[in-house]
């Protein structure tokens, strides 16, 4: 999929809690290896509206625009605090950019965010709105000892997307994306955790829309793996992402910058979007950055951006790197306050 | 609060929207219609500032009903950088670490919840400021 005229990033921001929970800290629970490090846990206040503003601040602050600017606002989410009432409309109220703004939620597992930035580019594309945010943000939920336990997170980034000009950062050369009917992981209606099909999230879920919507759209473009400096993968642990690089023909080069998972854990319709933004904090004027999400049920969404030079003007706003050592640890007791899985 | 009052005072709250004197530029927040320092009626509302200083603060150890899972936490006076003093949680923080005149931020987090079932009412809380070490002169 092609823009029908020029769309870039022209504000980007993300947000991780403060809260630190080490696996090792699941593991003398309940048992069983490490997949990562440690994983980003919310404050008891917070949720994933109040993390969506926080990237929307940063975002709008990097793009220096007014709020009243915005046309759209999307917040891609499976942790909805309300099952019916939007995120968007929240977030719209919180950064001031209410009343005369479309906004909605998307669900799609953890590719809601990036279902996000398709609506936003193309409603820029098309002339309908100036500037368009697409928000993902989570605050993702396992079930005490299951697997899922040792990784969900809670995070989010915001970008904002508007037509090409000296204000961009980024800008899109083109998007890709590749759906099926897969069902390696849901969560029914009033469960408070999802379901999984084990094994089954690997090679016909993750690993074949990952390279199907990444071979796409270089196909499309006319890219090969050595056309790009970066590389973007959805991260739910830290094995499949540096395999489906791999797989594609990257380099640990080129994943690196956008590798989070390891101190952040999988915050879901974050991941993607958070490892674009410490890829594009990162990046260089001309540097071609691959982005694929991964969102089970299932589907890829992949862009192509180019880095344009307004992206190595200095500011202020803090990089995702500040995030990852801005921690307080909790211990397993804490965190299951904190996550409502123990209740006064 | 009722849903009808959250929903009247939620820009304000969200976004930290006092009110100023158009005769002599007192600032209120929460915002009033008649200024207490000239009597004029004539106040237009105003975006205050993001960051302050902490002035006092104190530890709520035995909080009111619906805020008992956050304690203990810290409530205090913050002196924002226009000059007007408000109330707020300080988050992100412990409550031995909270000194006089330290600088503080607006941050956007869930302020109560009703129940399970009721609105669940946001706004303004302050922590310490999210910077490099080398911009926080
Ligand atoms: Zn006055």
């Amino acid at each position: 999929m092609r823009p029908s005229r020029p769309v870039g990033i022209v504000g980007y921001g993300a947000y991780i809690p403060m809260g630190r929970l080490r696996t090792s800290e699941i593991c003398r629970v309940w048992g069983g290896e490490p997949p990562i490090e440690e994983k980003a846990v919310s404050a008891m206040d917070e949720d994933a509206v109040t993390i969506a503003v926080e990237c929307a601040r940063y975002a709008l602050r990097r793009a220096n625009i007014q709020p009243k600017e915005l046309g759209a606002i999307y917040v891609g989410t499976e942790s909805k605090p309300y099952a019916v009432k939007p995120c968007g409309t929240i977030v719209a109220e919180a950064i001031g950019a209410s009343p005369q703004v479309a906004a909605a939620d998307y669900e799609f597992a953890c590719k809601a965010g990036t279902e996000a930035f398709q609506t936003c580019v193309a409603l820029v594309s098309s002339g309908m709105v100036k500037y368009a945010m697409a928000i993902g943000a989570d605050t993702a939920q396992g079930r005490p000892a299951d697997p899922l336990e040792y990784t969900v997170a809670c995070g989010g980034a915001a970008f904002i997307f508007g037509p090409r000009s000296e204000k961009t950062l980024a800008y899109l050369e083109g998007s890709y994306s590749y759906v099926t009917d897969t069902p390696d992981f849901w969560r029914r209606a009033h469960e408070i955790y999802p379901r999984h099909g084990g094994r089954f999230t690997g090679e016909p879920a993750y690993f074949k829309h990952i390279i199907e919507a990444a071979r796409g759209l270089m196909a499309e473009l006319g890219y090969g793996p050595n056309d790009f400096k970066y590389a973007v993968f959805h991260q739910p642990n830290v094995k499949f992402p540096i395999r489906v690089a791999r797989m594609l023909g990257f380099g640990m080069d080129a994943i690196k910058p956008g590798l989070v998972v390891q101190h952040v854990g999988n915050t879901y319709a974050g991941s993607t979007p958070i490892g674009l933004a410490a890829t594009l904090d990162q990046a260089r004027c001309g540097d071609r950055i691959l982005v694929v999400s991964y969102g089970s049920g299932a589907g890829s969404d992949a862009f192509s951006f180019v880095v344009e030079d307004r992206a190595e003007v200095p500011n202020r706003d803090p990089p995702v790197s500040l995030f990852i050592s801005r921690k307080r640890y909790i211990d397993y007791a804490t965190y299951i306050k904190h996550r409502g899985k123990i209740l006064r | 609060m009722s849903v009808p009052r959250y929903w009247r005072e939620s820009k304000y709250r969200y976004r930290l929207i006092g009110k100023r004197c158009m005769r002599c530029g007192a600032l209120y927040y929460p915002r009033r219609a008649i200024c207490t320092r000239c009597g004029s009626k004539e106040l237009e509302e105003h975006q205050l500032s993001d960051r302050g200083r902490i002035v006092s603060w104190t530890v709520i150890r035995n909080p009111p009903k619906d805020y008992e899972r956050f304690a203990p936490y810290v409530v205090a006076l913050v002196e924002l950088e226009d000059g007007i003093r408000i109330l707020s949680q300080i988050v992100d923080v412990e409550p031995e670490e909270v000194k006089a005149g330290m600088m503080v931020e607006a941050t956007f987090r869930k302020i109560r919840e009703d129940g399970t079932s009721g609105i669940i009412e946001y706004g303004y809380k302050f922590r310490p400021p999210v910077e490099s070490k080398q911009d926080s002169s």
